[in-house]
């Protein structure tokens, strides 16, 4: 809406954008070809173990988790920002939620209330980043590195270092179900990220998100509140720690300030990998859903064939360099083309 | 490290197929079936009625533990898997070791779906696998909780623990005798991650023991077993404490540090108690010449002695010494600390950090 004001841009803009749109679709199928090669491989090397929906549904388990933070994480990153601290809070959010169900709740609270704690929690943390990064004027990496530690300290002080399980079975049953044959931590990620999808693509929220990313000095001419959008897009992430959390309480029944450590790393690679750029400006849902996918995957891969966590921290490192190698040259080919 | 492990174990395996084969071409056996695919486990007998190692039915047992990013755990990992090798009716899977709550469970999900005969699991934090190994259970597949305890009884068939309270008593009482008395004496504390119920089980043990000859932890400093962090804690607690009479330090691996950081600081007016019990705190026990005078074992054998309670649990057994007629459904190992007078004794079985 507010884009549309910016006249001179808007011609520059157009061609531009329909080979970013191009673009986004080549990269998706590079990332769909990556997927489905790994599971070749996955097929070839263990065979039924692999290929059975017993398997692929302990891999969609797994990705859920990290995915739902890597949604968040591709709007702050799509914005020009960073958030190392995701992990921090979401282990934060976990202890602050069980601390609530195994001390201060009473028999009849409903185990919403926890939900609600782990969701509240990871918001305002989110927003205190968002905060420092714009109204503070702190980089955003050393404002979330500071959040990063501070949260798994408070953490540690929350739980006493303790882990605290939770009992409370209504809230498990309630989540650890299928639906569908789907179980419901998957639906969940499916939805956050459909909704990541609509929010980034489809309303001015999600277009002011890659403007401010783009160009900030443009954005703000062009009348957006380049500060308010930054707290909102932090927030956001928060809340999807927030979330992770609740999901990481319903796998582990438990509530540990060590819950989500270097997954905020795991997020970012997912990120990057899906083709959002590192530098802003540009983000996709769908790519970050399937480099989610994949590092799961791989992980899957290498478990089913008994290979080293080593050697699965080297392959992942190569896709990551790949990955980006290739989007530079889309990059660069798509800046030529115009 | 276990890449080339396995490997190494699928020549073998690849080896000893050829050799049967060869053999049974040779020498002309009535085996009708050649024996290639699965050489050692088709030519084995039938599971005997007496002694425990005898082979028995092929059984595939699923292990897991945390990341092996510990001299200890690395012991413990290589010991397990060293176990199943000597069972011809043992296929072992190893999940590579993780600290990641979540990703452990799905290596048991995925040994589930694989239908193992049972799984032993030396869980990152026992509370949060509980539930997964409580699914496995169900599913029919017995559980062997190695070292950190799940938090409900259905979890686990067998669970093999260290006696961490006891490393705290003995360590305890072997610096109260040492210390004879002296009521005044400064006693330090070097513990492991504070989060873990271990840690809080050691220290509950050591201040328990102590209590008992009047004395108390003076100054104590939480590490992370890792060297670097043995290393900056007690260089912490060193300028802290300007004079210390007794030292326990939770853990040989965080040791290396804490005793570089000892020897930075040239400290020496102390005595110091290891945990855990590595190769090379024995060596400095035996030799004499440092601070460390004693340290409390910690067997890190436990997860080779689950794989073979599990398997004697999946092959329907009990266990060759007692006259119980099932494997008991939880085996607490013992303590006991190493000085220059036994170290012989121990130094044998210790790992290597």
């Amino acid at each position: 809406m507010s884009s549309r004001t910016a006249t001179p841009d808007t011609e520059a803009k157009a061609p531009a954008r329909r080979s970013r749109v191009l673009g986004t679709a080549g990269r998706n199928t590079g990332l769909v070809l990556a997927l489905v090669l790994l599971c070749v491989v996955g097929v070839v090397t263990a065979g039924d173990r692999f290929a059975n929906v017993d398997n692929v549904m302990t891999i969609l388990r797994l990705a859920s988790v990290i995915g739902v933070l890597s949604i968040g994480m591709t709007f702050v990153i799509t914005a020009g920002g960073i958030d190392l601290s995701i992990g921090a809070v979401m282990g934060l959010a976990s202890v602050w939620a069980t601390t609530i169900a195994t001390q201060t709740m009473a028999t009849d609270t409903h185990w919403s209330l926890m939900v609600f704690v782990a969701l509240a929690v990871g918001l305002v943390a989110g927003l205190v980043n968002g905060v420092l990064v714009a109204y503070g004027k702190v980089v955003a990496f050393i404002a979330t590195l500071a959040m990063m530690a501070a949260a798994r300290g408070l953490a540690e002080m929350i739980s006493n270092r303790q882990t605290q399980r939770v009992r409370v079975n209504e809230f498990l049953d309630a989540f650890r179900g299928d639906l569908l044959g789907v179980p419901v931590l998957v639906w969940v990620f499916l939805v956050v990220a459909a909704a990541g999808w609509v929010l980034l693509n489809r309303t001015t929220f999600g277009r002011r998100t890659v403007a401010v990313g783009g160009n900030p000095e443009a954005s703000r001419l062009a009348g957006i509140n380049i500060r308010r959008h930054t707290v909102l897009v932090y927030g956001l992430a928060g809340l999807t720690a927030g979330i992770g959390a609740v999901m990481m309480l319903v796998r582990t029944t438990a509530g540990t300030s060590t819950h989500g450590q270097l997954y905020e790393l795991d997020a970012i690679a997912a990120v990057v990998v899906g083709g959002t750029l590192l530098a802003g400006g540009r983000g996709t849902i769908v790519g970050t859903v399937l480099g989610v996918l994949i590092f799961t995957t791989l992980t899957n891969v290498f478990t089913q064939n008994n290979l080293s966590t080593s050697a699965q921290a080297v392959a992942k490192g190569v896709i990551i360099v790949v990955a980006v190698l290739l989007q530079q040259r889309l990059a660069a080919r798509s800046r030529s083309s115009t | 490290m276990h890449a080339s492990l396995s490997l190494r174990r699928r020549l073998a395996v690849g080896l000893g197929a050829t050799a049967a084969l060869t053999l049974g071409l040779t020498a002309c056996t009535s085996n009708e079936e050649p024996p290639a695919t699965t050489a050692p486990a088709a030519s084995a007998p039938a599971p005997a009625a007496g002694g425990n190692d005898e082979p028995g039915d092929k059984i595939v047992i699923g292990f897991s533990g945390p990341a092996a990013d510990h001299g200890w755990l690395g012991a413990i990992n290589k010991a397990a898997i060293a176990e199943a090798e000597k069972y011809s009716d043992v296929e072992l899977k190893v999940s590579e070791g993780t600290n990641d709550a979540n990703l452990q469970i799905s290596h048991v999900e995925t040994f589930i779906n694989d239908k193992v005969d049972a799984i032993v699991l030396l869980p990152t934090d026992g509370a949060a696998l509980t539930d997964v190994a409580i699914k496995a259970m169900e599913a029919g597949i017995p559980v062997v909780n190695v070292d950190r305890e799940f938090s409900s009884t259905f979890a686990a068939r067998v669970t093999v623990l260290g006696d961490n309270y006891g490393m705290g008593v003995s360590a305890g009482t072997y610096i109260c005798e040492r210390l004879g008395g002296q009521s005044d004496a400064v006693v330090a504390e070097i513990a492991g991650i504070d989060s873990l119920p271990l840690t809080q089980d050691r220290s509950r043990g050591f201040e328990d023991a102590l209590k008992g000859c009047g004395l108390s932890v003076s100054n104590r400093v939480a590490a992370d077993f890792t060297i670097q962090g043995g290393e900056s804690a007690t260089a912490q607690l060193l300028s802290a404490a300007p004079k210390i009479d007794a030292i326990w330090n939770h853990d040989d691996d965080q040791g290396v540090g804490v005793l570089a950081a000892i020897e930075t600081a040239g400290r020496d007016e102390f005595f110091m108690v290891g945990g855990a019990g590595s190769k090379n705190v024995m060596d400095l026990i035996k030799s004499g010449d440092s601070v460390v005078e004693a340290t409390v074992i910690y067997p890190s054998t436990q997860a080779a002695d689950g794989i073979k309670l599990a398997r004697l649990v999946a092959q329907g057994r009990s266990m060759g010494d007692l006259v119980e007629t099932s494997v008991p459904r939880k085996i607490q190992l013992y303590a006991p600390v190493v000085t220059k007078d036994n170290v012989d004794e121990f130094i044998g079985s210790a790992f290597e950090s």
